[in-house]
């Protein structure tokens, strides 16, 4: 389909203030009379708060006041996981304990320092198989793991049943949650192929580039809170319940966030930005809150690790006949996620497994606190599952692609335990796409070449991720002047959805771009809601809402036309900004003479009445301040059905070096099925920005933990190994499949997260090809990993570890 | 063990055990922020962006934070204000120079760029902004500034720099949205551009 818009690249509007630097983060805001703001954080990682004695800090001169979770939480903490704002149970090394305001940082730090603190210290423990064995320290007060609507327990294996994990066997223990679909134990004794393997994943952290600092004030009773957020009104929306301010007081403003990835997307995983809010409203001043690194680290998330079992089997022809996994997940500190269950759900879907079975359990740790982050489960299973399927095609005489290829998910299929079929799937153009942008019968020639020290290694991988939600509001208006404003609640993280999206508006009413503005970047904007961007989701769910609302506005125009000029709706279409009669173009008005018109007839045209009545509340807010004020097109979004699938494929080259463990990436390729392609440049950033991800998943970014004190000793980017232009390839090759998807109405669907599974795996799959097919059955697999296999010291597999330099 | 323990006390043992976790304290000393009783401080002159400013520098201050704090040059970001990111980078004397790093002290006879210099009194982009907006480089932006400002440095060094040359001359300069292959397409665009 010929589209104005969709497919086409554009300038997006913020663009240029991020390389002039006059964008805003919440960090470069000032406001008259801003005080600053200091944070108190637990030294050690599991203890209660007995005391704390804060009179000489408060008696000094230029402290304002102080700010402790008897102040946030009058009735007492919640008995549950996750961030608080503040807490007197602190369960790891960094959460913050108490919040002093001064007149600069330094008074306050100063007045931090003279503050005591009595804490009650508390067994902690860094590996969650350490806490599972009986008599093991518990991270939580209440247990080692949370069950949804129960509250803390307990999950204790014997010593017994602990040693056989860790020695590789099958878990024997019950689990806490099991589910599986198909005859596992048929498909097993249909495989010709059995992989049986105990296996690790990294638990580590997002390190967004932007600390997450806040400023607030409160003004006639309303909260200005600049904060930062990957969401713009659906972290809003829940920052006013953590707060405790109505939804219609608070004005979040966040016109950029300097990055994301899964732990910025609700209000939940920042409730850190509540600090600034709450001080400011104890002393009545201005509150800056600056964060550091550091801080940064502690409360800003980190991915669960994995010490998992799996096992595959594989028919003759290589079918995936059975998946089998056990996962113990990391929940850290404060509670995690369910990227167990999902990497399981991925191995479902993206090998369309015959019969599968999910158990684990998620034990917590004192460390970072758990949450989403880009592709959490899916992607940390693709680097596992890779080398295993090449693994298979050696063992059955298949080529690694073609192994991929008669295992693919397509449109028609079904996919993850509750079998759902997908929207549309064309994951095998997308093989078939990648192989013949690689050359790979070429390429695969080149497999375990030797020139000197150095090794040729190949590798092929595939990504998933869910990429679409439905359910939410769309907003647009205009004015006599006729340029249409785009009323959007996306965030805003750098994937430019925000405006990208936008412009599926734009496309209904076939609007110039330079005849749009997208309204954003602080909530008294008046945004309606929409799903926190998160789950690569955004281009699906708010392409629907911006067309849904466009059509709405362009439905009236007719209307209007029609009472105004004759004839009946149906008789207009739109063209050159103006709405006219199909039969002759010459009878009609100009989009500024019918919002004009719009204006002076009031009613369901300008948002006062007849409006959906499904809004969400949020967006009944936004529509009430803006009714009356312009022509008004506002929609609620039906719930889709199925499942829109975000797929990639990665292939790349590299070269091992034997002597040193070093690889380098000579050459990769990764291609997206995301449905038609929205916004080109876009993508091509989600496709390179998620490689470096998958390189640093595959090679290099872990947590490292002091397991004598429970200190974090990866608080900076360094320690962190945060990939950088020399760990990446010099040129990422990208392409896209770009077929529609029937759910979306411009076809589109999401896609921030595959690739960096799909890179993770094809990397991971090349060095176990340069390592003549050695598994590692770990990520990252690290330069020492390598130089142990190659001189024989190591054992057959990673032993199983968290938060350490194994882990 | 006595399970009584304080923060300072806890502190002090972590400190005797030389297992000292990284602290804050200096990070906000070096804002400017810190007047011992009966220091002097300084009204010094720096040249920032082609113009004298006079500017009121505690000796502890680093140059990232004068800039941002006393002179409202925001587009310098501090990503760690510990010398690995490179958002904070800025040209001291054409040369890319990690502004968290040096004191502003030091600065007196150097000539600084920021971010914000870069325009034509005409209002037209620098090169490197204009193939940054070209090959939409940039993601979140945080990093944006520092990128900037480490291409600017190279290509006056090297108007005509390989792919290759780029990316060392990058290297300092980390991007976590991993939008390094789109900076590296905006600074070849850039070199086009001249």
């Amino acid at each position: 389909m010929a589209y104005m818009h969709i497919g086409k690249d554009f300038v997006p509007p913020d663009v240029a203030g991020k390389v002039t630097g006059r964008i805003k983060y919440s960090e470069d805001y000032t406001r008259e009379g801003m005080v600053y703001a200091r944070l108190l954080t637990s030294p050690i990682p599991h203890a209660k708060v007995v005391s704390i004695d804060a009179s000489e800090a408060l008696a000094m001169e230029g402290v304002f006041g102080i700010l402790t979770a008897d102040d946030v939480y009058p009735d007492g903490e919640a008995n549950s996981t996750g961030l608080k704002i503040l807490t007197n149970e602190p369960t790891l090394v960094g959460e913050p304990i108490l919040a002093v305001a001064a007149v600069d940082e330094k008074t306050a730090e100063t007045a931090i320092a003279a503050i005591t603190v009595t804490f009650e210290r508390l067994p902690f423990v860094l590996d969650p198989v350490d806490s599972l064995e009986e008599g093991g320290p518990d991270a939580y007060n209440g247990g080692n793991t949370f069950v949804f609507r129960e509250g803390f327990a307990q999950e204790k294996w014997t010593s017994d049943q602990v040693a056989s994990f860790r020695a590789g066997n099958e878990p024997t223990a019950e689990p806490a949650a099991e589910l599986s679909y198909g005859d596992l134990e048929a498909g097993f004794a249909n495989s010709a192929f059995v992989y049986e393997t105990p296996f690790t994943t990294a638990g580590y952290p997002h390190m967004s580039m932007e600390p997450r600092s806040a400023m607030a004030y409160w003004e006639d009773g309303k909260l200005y809170l600049h904060g930062t957020s990957q969401s713009l009104t659906a972290l809003a929306d829940g920052m006013a319940g953590i707060v405790g301010v109505p939804k219609e007081d608070l004005v979040f403003i966040n016109a950029a966030t300097g990055g994301g990835f899964g732990q910025r997307s609700r209000a939940g995983s920042i409730p850190s930005m509540a600090i600034p809010a709450k001080l400011s409203q104890k002393i009545n001043r201005p509150v800056m809150m600056r964060c550091t690194r550091e801080e940064e680290f502690t409360i800003g998330g980190a991915r669960q690790g994995f010490q998992g079992w799996i096992k595959l089997g594989f028919k003759q022809d290589g079918t995936m006949a059975a998946a089998d996994l056990w996962i113990v997940s990391d929940n850290g500190g404060k509670g995690g996620g369910g990227d167990a269950f999902s990497a399981t759900n991925a191995i479902s879907i993206v090998y369309q497994a015959e019969a599968v079975r999910f158990r684990g359990v998620s034990i917590g740790s004192n460390t970072a606190h758990r949450g989403a982050q880009r592709g959490p489960g899916e992607n940390q299973i693709a680097a596992i599952v890779s080398p295993i399927l090449d693994k298979a095609a050696e063992e059955l005489g298949i080529d690694r692609l073609e192994i991929r290829k008669l295992n693919t998910p397509q449109t028609g299929d079904v996919g993850g335990i509750n079998r759902q079929p997908f929207t549309s799937a064309y994951m095998p153009e997308a093989l078939e796409q990648a192989a013949t942008a690689f050359n790979w019968e070429e390429r695969i020639t080149r497999s375990r070449q030797r020139n000197g020290t150095k090794v040729t290694g190949i590798g092929i991988g595939q990504g998933y991720h869910n990429a679409g939600r439905s359910g939410m509001d769309g907003i647009i208006m205009m004015g006599p002047d006729g340029r249409l404003r785009v009323h959007n609640g996306v965030g805003n993280l750098g994937t430019y959805s925000y405006a990208s999206t936008s412009r599926a508006a734009a496309e209904v009413l076939k609007m110039p771009w330079d005849r749009c503005d997208v309204i954003t970047g602080r909530t008294d904007n008046h945004l309606p809601i929409t799903s926190p961007q998160d789950g690569s989701n955004s281009i699906f769910t708010n392409t629907r809402t911006c067309f849904g609302a466009a059509q709405d506005m362009l439905a009236k125009m007719k209307e209007i036309a029609a009472a105004d000029l004759g004839g009946d709706s149906a008789d207009y279409d739109v063209s050159n900004e103006r709405v006219h009669q199909i039969a002759d173009d010459t009878v009609g008005m100009t989009f500024g003479e019918v919002a004009q018109r719009a204006m002076e007839l009031g009613g369901k045209y300008t948002g006062e009445a007849e409006l959906p009545e499904e809004l969400a509340e949020w967006t009944q807010i936004s529509v009430s301040r803006l009714a009356g004020s312009g022509f008004m097109g506002v929609y609620h979004d039906p719930r889709h059905s199925n499942n829109p699938p975000g797929f990639t494929v990665t292939c790349t080259e590299i070269e091992l070096d034997t002597e040193t463990g070093k690889i380098e990436i000579l050459d990769m390729v990764s291609i997206a099925e995301c449905g038609t392609v929205v916004h080109p440049q876009g993508l091509k950033n989600q496709l390179v920005g998620g490689g470096v991800w998958g390189i640093g998943m595959s090679v290099l970014e872990r947590h490292l933990y002091d397991p004598q004190n429970g200190l974090p000793a990866s608080t900076g980017y360094w320690q962190s190994k945060i990939p950088t232009y020399l760990d990446t390839p010099l040129k990422i090759d990208t392409g896209w499949v770009d077929l529609p998807d029937p759910e979306n109405p411009v076809g589109a669907r999401g896609i921030g997260e595959p690739s960096m599974g799909s890179v993770s795996a094809a990397l991971n799959a090349a060095i176990s090809d340069a390592l003549d097919g050695h598994v590692f059955n770990a990520t990252p697999v690290t330069t020492d990993m390598i130089v142990n296999h190659i001189a024989g010291i190591s054992e057959e597999w990673v032993p199983l570890a968290q938060n350490n330099f194994r882990g | 063990m006595n399970p009584k323990l304080t923060r300072r006390r806890f502190i002090k043992g972590v400190i005797a055990s030389g297992a000292a976790a990284t602290t804050t304290t200096m990070w906000y000393a070096a804002n400017g922020q810190d007047r011992p009783a009966g220091f002097v401080e300084r009204l010094i002159r720096i040249n920032v962006n082609g113009q004298e400013r006079s500017v009121d520098v505690a000796p502890q201050e680093t140059l990232a934070s004068t800039l941002r704090y006393k002179l409202g040059l925001t587009g310098t970001k501090l990503g760690c204000n510990r010398g690995e990111c490179g958002a904070c980078t800025v040209l001291v004397d054409d040369t890319p120079t990690y502004a968290c790093s040096v004191l502003t002290h030091s600065m007196k006879f150097a000539r600084i760029e920021t971010v914000e210099g870069l325009e034509a009194p005409n209002g037209d982009l620098h090169a490197v902004q204009q193939g940054f907006i070209e090959q939409l480089s940039p993601q979140c932006g945080y990093c944006t500034p520092g990128q900037v400002m480490s291409a600017v440095g190279l290509l006056r060094a090297n108007p005509n720099p390989t792919r290759e040359e780029a990316r060392q001359a990058l290297a300092g300069n980390i991007c976590r949205c991993g939008s390094y292959d789109s900076y590296l397409d905006g600074v070849m665009r850039a070199a086009e551009i001249g």
